[in-house]
């Protein structure tokens, strides 16, 4: 055991400091700082920015970009770029169909995406659930047949996040109805969301905002040769791929950034003069808080959990668990600290209240999704009896 | 005492969730644009005799109790309507009433309750501690007459009002001014609200007011604890709801090839959702009671308030949760109920403000004695 980072990663953390604070653009740190929304030239800015630097996607291998680095190693990467406001590379690319592709896919797919991927020329999204296939998505009824050269794809998918943006889909389809286990027909297909069929129906999220969309697919004609791996073995990619969303969304750097900022509001002065953050009941959520994500961050330095020998870390989803339920906490001391403001949700710039104060419910509201997505909780919480503890 | 409800109040029930149930299907359209109400459903509610319905029969009013106002917002609370009965009946209506001048209640109350005159309290201020106090608007007196200088915002349905009553400061006090909201020096900027509403930022430059009677901070604070007892009972109709959405739901959403409810998992956080909706029911019921029979008392409000923001975070929470996606999405009802729980709950005070206000001398209490 020992505390103190040796000297070699103690010299890592100075330049990767030194990197994400002064090459990666100050109005995008801003505005993640903020808490606004990155524009998508924003978002391929910012990543071509760390791809260009080498540290766009150093889990990946590193013939194709990796670093090589320890667990450790990864973690002081991810937290120097998230304390700093850099907008993590986008995880579709970056942690989810990159490492699948990295090591499943062929020699050739690896040459033709893997690079594109990591330099954010694509844009993915993810196309695994269904209205019928959340929690339960080995039921996902995407049918892809073969003929001739190419698979026919006729379906839908559901929760398509920023599926607006994206040039090429990941999608999981069903490839053999007739497999004795419904999580053994299953197969990894990429296509690009311009192919003639694919239809995409925004969705309006309860804060407003467009961020997923359902993806119809109508006789949609995929070259057979954008299957990744083997035919039928989607669900292990698939199982691969989750591991490591789920690691990234229990990161704890933006929450530690974000409970910081909330800070700063509760210390400046209301029209009284009076501080909130002065209130003894107010201090004592933020040092809780902040207490909790230590507790969760060290979890993390001592357990890394992204996947590992082509499989899941079980591990992983502590970490979703319990990260996205402090973000969400964070978020709601937020909506404490703007009080009676949180009605200015759609005040201009001429108002005296603070956009942070205003943003605050819609935020709150938002951030629901990070305990449904990747996984909800009670589904890590069933893979933590099941797989940890063998109940 | 006795919880139930007599027959004339079951039917003031009956009748309000018709009226305002045959305008719920028009919601998503009518809150798009302002007002973000509805007009004609207004004209319903004033037929019926509700926007009169806590005023003196003098006053074109039905002389009920906070228990008759109180079903009301239940009943709003249950289908989110988004008209502003509690805001203008309940809120500025009342506080006319309250202190105002008999000139002053004899001009506005009839007009109130026959729908034509729209007015609200004009208090809050930008990053301003909840409370009684006003900081950011000053009164003058000249001339035998006042005028307002300052900013007010966010004022829920500030910018559809006809009058205002706006707290000022007038040396180290507070005063309550009426104040025409159409006339030279008020200015309005109209907004969205994070529950599908709107409020306004209001500059006041010189504008003309007159002292509701000489009405000041008791006046505001017993304003509050009858909006904090509507708004309980408001947030009460919106978790009843929220927690039978989710219940149904659980029965007739399937994965894994059984419907949610086969997970105790889940269905135990339901039972637990219910457990807090119970206790919500009681507590805003106490505290409705107690206004209409004992007059506002500020520590009964903020035991209220402080159980209701409990009670409501838990159910809006674990109502979105055991939806899974659907339940963040603005096309499905759940979300917007949470929104309003959201709001609501920090409307007039958060929890932790609330709960600072009960434990505020309970040293020196003891025992809470309900039955006496
Ligand atoms: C904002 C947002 C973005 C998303 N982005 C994407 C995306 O880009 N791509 C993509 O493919 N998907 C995406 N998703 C989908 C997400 O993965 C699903 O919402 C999630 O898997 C839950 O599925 P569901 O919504 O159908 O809920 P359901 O599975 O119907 O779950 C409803 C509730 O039941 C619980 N539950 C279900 N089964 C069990 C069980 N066996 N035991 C105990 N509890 C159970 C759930 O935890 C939840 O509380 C996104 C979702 C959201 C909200």
């Amino acid at each position: 055991m020992r505390l103190a980072l040796s000297a070699e990663d103690a010299q890592l953390q100075q330049e990767l400091r030194e990197f994400f604070t002064t090459k990666v653009p100050q109005e995008i740190r801003d505005t993640v700082r903020s808490g606004g929304e990155l524009t998508k030239e924003q978002i391929i800015e910012a990543q071509r920015v760390l791809n260009a630097g080498g540290y766009a996607v150093p889990n990946w291998p590193v013939e194709w970009g990796g670093k090589g680095w320890t667990p450790q190693q990864r973690h002081i990467w991810l937290d120097e770029m998230q304390t700093a406001g850099v907008p993590a590379p986008l995880a579709f690319n970056a942690s989810m169909v990159g490492p699948v592709i990295a090591t499943f896919g062929s020699q050739e797919q690896k040459e033709r995406f893997l690079p594109a991927t990591a330099n954010l020329d694509i844009w993915w999204c993810q196309g695994f659930s269904e209205p019928d296939a959340g929690s339960d998505l080995a039921s996902l009824r995407t049918t892809a047949v073969r003929d001739g050269d190419e698979w026919v794809v006729n379906g839908q998918k559901t929760w398509t996040t920023l599926g607006q943006y994206a040039d090429w889909i990941f999608c999981l389809v069903r490839t053999n109805p007739d497999a004795p286990k419904k999580q053994q027909g299953i197969s990894f297909l990429l296509f690009e969301m311009t192919t003639p069929g694919v239809t995409v129906r925004p969705i309006k999220l309860i804060d407003g905002g467009y961020e997923v969309n359902e993806v119809f697919f109508d006789n949609v004609r995929v070259p057979a040769d954008q299957l990744v791996g083997e035919e039928n073995r989607g669900w292990d990619y698939a199982k691969f791929l989750l591991g490591n969303e789920r690691d990234g969304i229990g990161a704890t750097g933006s929450t530690k950034l974000r409970l910081q900022v909330v800070k700063e509001h509760a210390s400046l002065p209301l029209a009284d003069g009076s501080r909130l953050i002065d209130d003894p009941a107010i201090a004592a959520r933020f040092a809780s808080l902040e207490n909790q994500l230590l507790a969760l961050e060290l979890t993390a330095l001592r357990v890394a959990g992204s996947s590992k020998d082509g499989k899941p870390d079980p591990v992983s989803s502590i970490l979703k668990l319990r990260g996205s339920v402090l973000i969400q906490e964070v978020s709601e001391l937020a909506v404490d600290v703007a009080g009676g403001d949180v009605l200015a949700g759609g005040a201009g710039d001429d108002s005296d209240v603070p956009s942070w104060a205003g943003d605050s419910v819609p935020t709150y509201l938002n951030l629901r999704k990070v305990s449904i997505f990747g996984g909800s909780n009670e589904i890590q919480r069933t893979i933590i009896a099941g797989t940890i503890l063998g109940l | 005492m006795d919880f139930t409800y007599d027959k004339e109040q079951t039917a003031l029930r009956d009748a309000v969730r018709g009226i305002l149930g045959e305008s719920a299907g028009n919601r998503e359209k009518i809150t798009s644009s302002e007002p973000g109400w509805d007009r004609e459903v207004w004209g319903g509610l004033a037929e019926m005799g509700l926007l009169g319905l806590p005023f003196d029969e003098t006053y074109d009013g039905a002389g009920a109790t906070a228990t008759e106002v109180g079903i009301v917002a239940q009943e709003i609370g249950r289908i989110l309507a988004p008209e502003p009965f509690i805001d203008v009946v309940v809120g500025a209506g009342e506080l006319i009433a309250d202190a105002g001048t008999d000139e002053q209640k004899q001009d506005l109350l009839p007009k109130i309750a026959s729908g034509e005159l729209i007015a609200v309290i004009a208090h809050n201020e930008a990053r301003a501690p909840h409370g009684t106090v006003a900081y950011g608007v000053t009164a003058t007196s000249a001339d035998g007459g006042w005028t307002l200088d300052g900013v007010k915002e966010p004022v829920r349905h500030g910018g559809v009002a006809d009058v205002l009553i706006v707290s000022a400061k007038d040396g180290d006090a507070t005063r309550l001014f009426v104040v025409d909201a159409t006339a030279d020096g008020v200015t309005r900027t109209t907004y969205a609200t994070p529950d599908d509403g709107y409020a306004a930022r209001i500059v006041f430059a010189g504008a003309a007011a007159t002292p509701l009677g000489d009405a000041g901070e008791a006046a505001l604070a017993a304003a509050f604890t009858r909006l904090q007892t509507a708004y309980g009972a408001e947030a009460l109709g919106a978790m009843e709801v929220s927690v039978e959405t989710t219940v149904g739901y659980l029965k007739t959403r399937k994965q894994f090839g059984v419907t949610l409810s086969k997970f105790q998992a889940l269905t135990f956080r339901a039972a637990d959702m219910y457990t807090s909706l119970e206790l919500a029911r009681s507590i805003s019921l106490w505290a409705t009671m107690a206004l209409a029979e004992n007059g506002p008392d500020a520590l009964v409000a903020s035991r209220l308030q402080a159980e209701i923001g409990r009670t409501a975070r838990h159910i809006s929470q674990e109502s979105i949760q055991l939806h899974g996606g659907i339940g963040v999405t603005a096309e499905y009802s759940i979300g917007h109920y949470a929104a309003r729980l959201t709001v609501l709950e920090r409307t007039l005070g958060t929890e932790a403000y609330h709960v600072a206000q009960v434990a505020d001398g309970i040293a020196d209490r003891g025992i809470v004695e309900l039955l006496h």
